[in-house]
């Protein structure tokens, strides 16, 4: 099947692109819901396993030590941007500061109600970060500031934007968009973009 | 929690079954879609085309057809776009592309969600309005839209609005002055006045918000700053 009369881009080579996205050098807001705003001295993050449960501060967070992070970020809607650098507390370090048991299954939470869920090994194998910083910078509210999940190597609605709680579970339970019909893992590569992908 | 809306997996043969010129920028492009399921007003498609050499570029557009009407997109071109200027200008009745869909379970109107609406929609953010106005009105639910658009020439539906069929609707105008539009962008007392019809406070409303993602913070800071319940606002941003 050919489309006639469409032509495209210059072709890309690059591999970096996973199938189906496009490349921009905006970042578009794609969020269920209102921004929320939340001032970074009130913002607490609880990481529970239903028994142990430690809630950080924006300081007692950041003592875990920030790292950068430069990475593509991929959101379902079909766009990729590339080269974003990040700052933030690895989620590993955060899972072993806390002390929580070590589950398979993690269900994010953010202020204003949006859930998702994130299997561990996701969290803790890559590169995924509790963000505190972006390009330099605070990250602003409509990306998620004061603080954000960054799970770049799965689509971006893994990534809670306002970031509030992280639970650890033997099982797995659907957040927001997975109970909306979106993929329950969401990797790009894969093209795991609806349920069932 | 969002309604369980599974969406329709694959991708299905479709082809370019009629074009509307909308406004100056836009136009609607009516799909015959292989099998379509049919849709849930306020969900959205993945269209892919594939050029001759087979590249493939895909795009997520909102349905701006009420259920039970054949498929439609509404597109607005961007100047340095890769697909909407095809889609806009280009396209023409037999074109091949495929489609995926319907998707989406969030910013959608069904019946039995019997509460007054408010729409606000910003440039080509009406496209999933017009399925949603389209919906609630046959089905005898209260809407009111208010659109904003850059210029008169950038006003999409314009026919509609002003029919008897359309949504009890304003229109404003952010970049000129022209008779029969307000002009400015939405005020915070505009607003509030939006959620209080007659004066009164309608506990019930339910607002859908779509367009440009600095039109959507404006406007869904300002119903929250008004009084509005956050879980009786959605959203859809559009880059």
């Amino acid at each position: 099947m050919v489309t006639r009369g469409f032509t495209g881009r210059p072709r890309r080579t690059e591999g970096a692109v996973p199938p189906g996205q496009f490349v921009t050098s905006d970042f578009p807001v794609l969020t269920a819901g209102p921004t929320q705003h939340v001032p970074t001295r009130a913002w607490e993050l609880v990481v529970t396993d239903g028994t142990t449960e430690r809630t950080y501060a924006w300081a007692s967070l950041r003592d875990l030590g920030v790292v950068d992070l430069t990475t593509d970020i991929h959101c379902v809607t079909h766009w990729s941007k590339l080269g974003t650098t990040w700052q933030g507390v690895p989620v590993a370090a955060v899972l072993e500061d806390a002390g929580v048991a070590d589950e398979p299954y993690a269900l994010v939470s953010s202020y204003g109600g949006y859930t998702t869920n994130v299997p561990v090994e996701d969290l803790v194998d890559r590169d995924a970060m509790v963000a505190v910083g972006y390009e330099g910078g605070p990250i602003p509210a409509e990306h998620g500031g004061p603080v954000r999940l960054l799970v770049p190597h799965l689509y971006l609605w893994k990534s809670a934007k306002w970031l509030r709680g992280i639970r650890v579970m033997p099982e797995d339970e659907l957040g927001f968009w997975e109970n909306a019909g979106y993929h329950h893992r969401g990797d790009p590569f894969l093209e795991q973009r609806y349920y069932g992908d | 929690m969002p309604p369980r809306v599974r969406p329709v997996r694959g991708w299905r043969a479709a082809t370019v079954a009629g074009t509307a010129r909308e406004s100056a920028s836009a136009r609607s492009i009516r799909l015959a879609v292989d099998g379509w399921p049919g849709h849930v007003a306020g969900q959205h498609i993945d269209v892919r085309l594939t050029a001759e050499d087979g590249y493939q570029a895909t795009r997520s557009f909102s349905l701006s057809s009420a259920p039970g009407e054949a498929p439609q997109i509404t597109v607005e071109r961007v100047d340095d776009g890769e697909v909407s200027p095809y889609l806009v200008d280009v396209a023409t009745d037999g074109d091949a592309l495929e489609v995926m869909g319907p998707v989406g379970g969030y910013f959608v109107w069904q019946p039995g969600d019997d509460v007054p609406l408010l729409l606000l929609a910003g440039g080509s953010g009406i496209a999933p309005m017009r399925a949603i106005w389209r919906a609630a009105r046959a089905h005898g639910t209260p809407v009111r839209l208010v659109y904003s658009a850059r210029t008169a020439d950038r006003v999409i539906f314009a026919d509609e609005l002003r029919s008897p069929n359309g949504p009890e609707s304003t229109v404003h105008l952010t970049r000129e002055r022209a008779a029969g539009f307000e002009h400015g962008r939405l005020r915070a007392e505009q607003l509030s006045a939006l959620l209080r019809p007659g004066g009164v406070r309608e506990p019930r409303l339910r607002a859908y918000v779509s367009g440009p993602t600095a039109f959507v913070e404006e406007a869904a800071r300002g119903l929250i700053g008004a009084g509005l319940d956050a879980d009786s606002l959605r959203t859809e941003r559009f880059g």
